[in-house]
C-alpha cells in the first residue's frame, strides 16, 4: 500500500488536511503541537487505498528536537509528501519545503491558509511557484475543504524536485524565491490583531487572563447546571423514572436482580444518586450529573483552543512557572487535565524534556480533578457554597505549588526555555468547534460510561462478597484516626480507582458533615488516578517511575488527608 | 546601537546581526526566521526576566530571557 506522510511547520493545518482526506476525525487546535501522536488514516485513491501518515509539525529536518527526529525517521518510510505551507509564512515555511525536496522523496504541496494570507494582504503567484519548486502547489483552505479534491488529483503528480544551494546560501536562496513569488499589500492592524498583542503585554495580558478564567468559569457552570436543571434532571425524572418504577415492583425490591439494576430504596424511593444500581445510580452519574459538565468544559475549552489563546497564557505564565520547575506551556497539559485526564498526559508531550514531561503529568494526576470528578464535587460541597467548595480547591492549589518546588529541589535539572512559536488569533470556525466537541463527548459517552457501570456493579458484588464492609474494618484505625472518615468511605475509595466520579457519589450516603467531605474528596483526587489514566501513565513512562509516583502519591493522600482533618 | 532582544524595548524593530549560541539551538532560532539580516519587532516583554516576544514577517515567537540575550539586533538610535 502506498504510504503518503503529512508534514510541515507546526500548526499549519496538517491535522485538518489529514481529517478531510481520510474522513477520520482528529483533535485540531491553534496552538504548535497539537498532534503529539502519529496519526495513520485510510485514504482513496482512485481505485487503490493509500496509507495517509499525519507527522508531527517540525521546523526543521534536524535532530534538534525529538519532534524532528520522528519526522526525519518517518520520511524514510513514505512513498509521497504532502507538504503542507501556511501561506501566510512563506519564507518559514519553504525552508522546511526546500529541506524535503533535497531528500529526495516525490513532493506536493498544499498551500494551506490561502484565505487567511489573501486577508493579510499577501498575494502568492501560484505559477512563478511551482517553477521555482517544480513540484505542483494547491491551494487549499482545510477547514472547508476548498482545493483538496485539487490536491487529490494532482497527486500523482508529485515528484523529486530540487534545489541545490550551499547551507550558507540557504536564507538568501529562500528570500529570492518569496521576493520573486509574493507581493504584500500594507494594511491596517485588525480588531484581532490588536486583541493578540494586548492578551501578551503583562500589563493587560495579566487582567484579560484573569477575566477570561473568570468567564470560562461562569460559562462552564451555567451550561452545566442550565442542562442538568433544565434537559437532564426532567428526563430522569419524567421519562425514566416510571420505567424504572415499574420495574422496580415486577423485581421486588431485595431480590439480587433488583439489587444489582435498582438497587436499593432509600426511604422507600429510587435515588438517582444513592440506589447504586445500574439502570440508576449507574446511568444518573454519567448521563445527568457527568456529561452536562463535559459538554459545557469542552465547549468552552475548545473555543479558547480555536481562538489560539492557550500558548500566550503559556507566555503569560511562564516566569512563574519556571520560578516552579516548569516550563509556561505546562499550563496545556494542566487545563486538558480538567477535561479529563487522559489528554492532559497525552498533551505533556508538547514539553521538551522527558523530565518535564513526567513532573508534568504527576502533579496534574495527583492535583487536577477531572471534569467528571468536579461534576459531582460540585453536587455534594456545591450546596455548601464556599465553604464547601473553597477548602477543596485551595487545598488542590497549594499541594500544586508545594509539590512542584518539591520536584524542583529533588529531582534537580534544566528546565528548557520557553521558545515556541504563537499562533495569530482565528476566529473559531464552528462547524469545526462541533466538530470536535462532539468527538470529545462522544468519547465520555463510549469510554467513560462502561466504566461507570463496571464500577456500579462492582460496588454491588463488593458488598455482596463482604469485602467492602471487611476492608473497612481493616482499615478502620487509618480511616477514622488519620482522615476522620467512617470505615464505609473504604468503598469510595476502592472504587475510586476505577471511576472517579463513581467513588465521590458512594459519599452521598454515607451522611458526612462537611468537614468529612472536603477531607474524602481531595483524598480521592489525590490519591491515585483513575485505572484509565494509570494505564497512560505506564505507557508513557515505564513501571519504575510510576511506581515511585504511586507510593508518592498515596504518602501525600494520607498527609493532606491528616491535615485537613486537623485544621479545618 | 546593537542590543539583545532582552534589552530592546517593546515596539521597537531592529535588524538581527548575530546570534550568540549553541549551534543546535540558534538554528531552530534561524528556523522560525530570526537570523542575521532579518527585521524583528519586539511585541511584548513579561516582567522578572520573563520570556519576550518578537514579530519576524508574519510569524510571531516567544523566546525566553537567557535565549533572547543571545539574539543581538541593530536599532536605530
Amino acid at each position: 500500500m502506498k504510504r503518503i506522510l503529512l508534514m510541515g511547520n507546526p500548526n499549519v493545518g496538517k491535522s485538518v488536511v489529514f481529517s478531510r482526506l481520510t474522513g477520520v476525525d482528529v483533535i485540531v487546535s491553534n496552538y504548535p503541537g497539537t498532534t503529539v501522536e502519529l496519526t495513520k488514516g485510510r485514504m482513496k485513491l482512485g481505485d487503490e487505498v493509500a496509507q495517509l501518515i499525519d507527522v508531527p509539525g517540525t521546523y526543521t529536518l534536524g535532530p534538534t528536537t525529538p519532534a524532528e527526529q520522528v519526522a526525519t525517521e518517518m520520511m524514510v518510510e513514505g512513498d509521497v509528501i504532502i507538504n503542507v505551507v501556511d501561506a501566510t509564512n512563506l519564507e518559514r515555511n519553504l525552508n522546511l519545503t526546500l529541506q524535503l525536496l533535497n531528500a529526495g522523496k516525490p513532493v506536493i504541496v498544499a498551500l494551506n491558509m490561502w484565505d487567511s494570507a489573501q486577508h493579510k494582504g499577501i498575494q502568492i503567484d501560484l505559477v512563478k511557484l511551482e517553477k521555482r519548486l517544480g513540484v505542483p502547489v494547491v491551494p487549499t483552505i482545510a477547514p472547508s475543504g476548498e482545493g483538496i479534491s485539487q490536491l487529490v488529483a494532482r497527486l500523482d503528480e508529485a515528484t523529486t524536485g530540487s534545489i541545490p544551494f550551499d547551507e550558507e546560501q540557504r536564507w538568501s536562496v529562500l528570500g529570492g524565491i518569496v521576493e520573486e513569488v509574493q507581493t504584500v499589500t500594507r494594511r491596517h492592524h485588525t480588531f484581532l490583531e490588536r486583541l493578540a498583542d494586548l492578551s501578551l503585554k503583562p500589563e493587560t495580558g495579566v487582567p484579560l487572563a484573569i477575566v477570561a478564567g473568570l468567564v470560562a468559569f461562569a460559562l462552564i457552570r451555567v451550561i452545566g447546571e442550565g442542562l442538568i436543571s433544565l434537559v437532564f434532571n426532567p428526563l430522569f425524572d419524567k421519562l425514566w423514572l416510571p420505567v424504572i418504577s415499574g420495574l422496580s415492583a415486577i423485581l421486588q425490591p431485595g431480590t439480587f436482580w433488583h439489587e444489582l439494576l435498582i438497587g436499593h430504596l432509600v426511604d422507600g424511593q429510587i435515588h438517582w444518586v444513592e440506589s447504586m444500581g445500574l439502570l440508576t445510580t449507574g446511568l444518573y452519574v454519567p448521563l445527568a450529573m457527568v456529561l452536562p459538565y463535559i459538554f459545557a468544559f469542552y465547549l468552552v475549552l475548545g473555543l479558547i483552543e480555536d481562538i489560539g489563546y492557550l500558548p500566550r497564557l503559556g507566555v503569560l505564565v511562564d516566569t512563574i512557572m519556571h520560578r516552579l520547575g516548569m516550563h509556561g506551556l505546562s499550563v496545556i497539559p494542566m487545563l486538558l487535565g480538567l477535561g479529563c485526564n487522559i489528554p492532559g498526559v497525552l498533551a505533556t508531550r508538547i514539553l521538551e524534556t522527558r523530565r518535564q514531561r513526567f513532573r508534568a503529568a504527576i502533579l496534574m494526576s495527583i492535583c487536577v480533578p477531572c471534569m467528571a470528578q468536579l461534576a459531582v464535587i460540585v453536587a455534594l460541597l456545591g450546596p455548601y457554597g464556599v465553604r464547601g467548595l473553597a477548602p477543596l480547591f485551595v487545598t488542590l492549589a497549594v499541594l500544586w505549588v508545594v509539590l512542584s518546588l518539591g520536584f524542583k529541589y529533588l529531582l534537580p535539572g534544566e528546565t528548557p526555555e520557553m521558545f515556541t512559536e504563537i499562533p495569530p488569533y482565528r476566529t473559531p470556525y464552528l462547524p469545526a468547534v462541533a466538530q470536535k466537541l462532539w468527538m470529545r463527548v462522544r468519547q465520555f459517552i463510549r469510554e467513560a460510561v462502561p466504566f461507570v457501570l463496571l464500577g456500579v456493579g462492582l460496588v454491588n458484588i463488593l458488598y455482596v462478597l463482604n469485602v467492602i464492609q471487611v476492608l473497612g474494618r481493616w482499615l478502620e484505625p487509618v480511616l477514622t484516626s488519620v482522615l476522620g472518615l467512617p470505615p464505609e468511605a473504604v468503598g469510595a475509595l476502592l472504587i475510586g480507582f476505577l471511576r472517579k466520579d463513581v467513588a465521590v457519589g458512594m459519599l452521598a450516603p454515607l451522611g458526612l458533615g462537611v468537614k468529612q467531605l472536603i477531607v474524602a474528596c481531595v483524598v480521592l483526587t489525590v490519591y491515585f488516578p483513575c485505572a484509565a489514566t494509570f494505564a497512560v501513565l505506564l505507557r508513557e513512562f515505564g513501571l519504575r517511575r510510576m511506581a515511585k509516583a504511586a507510593l508518592l502519591m498515596t504518602v501525600v493522600a494520607l498527609g493532606v488527608g491528616g491535615l485537613l482533618n486537623l485544621i479545618l | 546601537m546593537i542590543v539583545s532582544l532582552a534589552e530592546m524595548a517593546p515596539g521597537q524593530t531592529g535588524i538581527v546581526v548575530s546570534l550568540e549560541g549553541g549551534h543546535g539551538m540558534m538554528r531552530r532560532i534561524a528556523a522560525m526566521g530570526i537570523r542575521r539580516g532579518a527585521a524583528v519587532t519586539k511585541t511584548s516583554s513579561q516582567p522578572f526576566r520573563g520570556p519576550v516576544s518578537v514579530q519576524v514577517g508574519n510569524t510571531e515567537v516567544a523566546l525566553g530571557f537567557g535565549l533572547a540575550r543571545r539574539v543581538m539586533v541593530e536599532v536605530p538610535g
